[in-house]
């Protein structure tokens, strides 16, 4: 592939990627209401969104639910991923495996909607809590993804080190272990986050009455149709979530330079 | 592989409590949709009427047995509306996977052939749009799609156009909308397919003559299938029961069975129906899912 047509194939593909997104945080500065006419630069779409009270309480209903889901699933997803990678062959482990990966291809309408009808069938009542052991079905499966990678390119013979000057496993775990898995831990509780925080079918199917999250007010705006109001709160999340991502990309890096530099 | 071992009790809790939780809220809730789209609606909340009920003992079962509600079930082949809704997923799925690689390719390979130092931030790039809000990303394309929207104010501000084009509520637009939210995941398995071969193979081809496209489609393109056949898979798989996508962007007329099972709860409060559409639903990818993990385990048991 010659240089200038592959710099043009990324150029194309990126402008493809992010012109969209860039469009939506540029549209969210538009002083006029239409939005193919540009009326000046203006901040008022953000003060109308701060005022709009509905709005702020789903957003903090999706913050809430965001993180009691992923803090659940980063502790179900870090013990799965090293079942996955540390216990050999255990009995039914097929089964456990289909069960971590599964719920990354399956239709989220499948997903929200079985749990709604688990829910009913137990005579649960829907509200937030709900919402969060739901989002953590489908976000203890990335969690877990991503810690697996991580442990398996770990380098054993530190933990074997620990134990044979005398740490028991519970102090080895401690203070070698997860020091060293922190990172991948960390990014997994970060993409469960996000994940929670954008998904709209599966909170539409277990919300409750005052559990409305964001997606679900969004969309239901989105509906109605384009409003400024919807670009700049896309604008406040696409900065959260970028500033996420930024997280989750340190916190991976030091663990790559930390690995080669210890072991190869 | 290691033999198999006891466990510590530690060990076995750090297995249990994920194994017990998926269980529960994600194995056990598909026994609740066979049984749920065996009942019949009811307008009761919640609006349908058990035809089981496990406290009630074996014999009591067979007499309900005879009962059962086949209701949904039979709507369900007797309505041609799920069978389109079936067909238009497959062939918007289908079209999806076709042109995200037709796009995904062409990006991967050039990051694949950029500089070694660049390629990890060219890939990180090309993932990061997926993580942030797919529904905002759909959104993006109302904004630009609509009949008055970016693109036709664009386009008839340039003079191409005179009147505005109908892209907004389109199939075309339901798989640029699809094709735009899953192409991350057409462009990894294929970045990783094309990253790792030995760039010796291509310049044999080319040192006995071969010509560049010669050299594509004989080494490089047969040499990547794995990451064509791993992309696609991520597509199609989600692309089949996407409800955003085609709620938001594509007409109301445009049938597809994710939508239809969100209609048939939401709108209709059927909930049998819903639960046998959701069957359906998983019928459909049963296969190409197995096909999925069949390469993953095989990818599992590699190193």
């Amino acid at each position: 592939m010659s240089r200038p047509l592959r710099l043009a194939i990324i150029a194309f593909g990126f402008a493809f990627l992010y012109a969209p997104i860039a469009l939506v945080v540029l549209y969210s500065f538009n002083a006029s209401k239409l939005v193919t006419v540009w009326g000046g630069f203006s901040t008022r779409w953000y003060a109308a969104l701060f005022a709009n009270a509905q709005l702020m309480e789903s957003a903090w209903v999706s913050f809430k639910v965001a993180f009691a889901s992923a803090t659940l699933a980063t502790l179900l997803g870090t013990a799965a991923a090293f079942a996955l990678a540390r216990f050999g062959r255990f009995r039914s482990r097929l089964l456990f495996s289909s069960m971590i990966y599964a719920p990354l291809v399956m239709p989220e309408v499948i997903i929200g909607l079985s749990i709604l009808l688990l829910l009913v069938a137990l005579g649960v009542e829907r509200g937030v809590w709900t919402v969060a052991l739901a989002h953590a079905t489908l976000t203890t499966c990335f969690v877990a993804v991503v810690v697996h990678a991580r442990l398996l390119d770990f380098d054993r013979s530190l933990e074997e080190a620990a134990m044979d000057l005398g740490a028991t496993p519970w102090t080895t775990f401690r203070t070698i272990t997860l020091p060293l898995i922190a990172p991948s831990v960390a990014a997994g509780f970060l993409l469960a986050f996000t994940i929670s925080l954008d998904d709209l079918v599966i909170a539409s199917f277990t919300s409750g009455p005052g559990s409305t999250t964001l997606p679900m007010r969004i969309y239901s705006q989105v509906r109605l149709g384009v409003t400024p109001e919807i670009n700049a709160v896309s604008t406040l999340l696409i900065g959260a979530v970028g500033g996420a991502l930024l997280l989750v990309a340190l916190a991976l890096r030091p663990a790559r330079g930390g690995r080669r530099g210890a072991g190869r | 592989m290691r033999a198999r071992r006891r466990l510590t009790w530690g060990e076995r809790l750090a297995l249990g409590a994920p194994y017990a939780y998926l269980a529960v809220f994600f194995l056990a809730p598909f026994a609740l949709i066979v049984k749920i789209s065996l009942s019949r609606q009811a307008l009761s909340i919640p609006p349908y009427e058990p035809v089981f009920d496990w406290a009630q003992g074996p014999a009591v079962w067979l007499d309900k047995a005879r009962e059962l509600g086949f209701d949904a079930w039979r709507a369900l082949a007797a309505d041609s509306l799920y069978l389109e809704a079936m067909g238009g997923s497959l062939a918007i799925a289908a079209a999806s996977t076709l042109v995200a690689f037709l796009v995904g390719f062409p990006l991967a390979l050039a990051i694949a052939r950029s500089p070694e130092r660049w390629r990890p931030l060219l890939v990180a790039l090309a993932i990061a749009p997926f993580w942030t809000s797919f529904l905002i990303r759909i959104y993006a394309w109302i904004m630009i799609l609509k009949d008055e929207g970016l693109l036709n104010h664009a386009l008839m501000a340039l003079g191409v156009i005179a009147a505005p084009l109908e892209l907004f509520a389109t199939r075309g637009a339901v798989v640029l909308g699809i094709v735009y939210s899953y192409l991350p995941f057409m462009i990894l398995p294929l970045y990783a397919a094309l990253d790792k071969q030995d760039a010796a193979l291509r310049e044999a081809a080319a040192d006995l003559g071969a010509s560049p496209f010669r050299v594509f489609l004989t080494v490089t393109l047969p040499l990547a299938m794995p990451g064509v056949f791993a992309g696609a898979l991520l597509v199609f798989i989600p692309a089949v029961g996407e409800f955003v996508i085609p709620d938001l962007l594509g007409g109301s007329d445009m049938l597809m069975i994710g939508r239809q099972l969100w209609n048939e709860f939401f709108a209709n409060r059927d909930w049998p129906t819903a639960a046998a559409v959701a069957i359906a639903l998983l019928v459909l990818i049963v296969g190409p899912l197995t096909l999925y993990e069949r390469g993953r385990v095989a990818g599992e048991g590699a190193p």
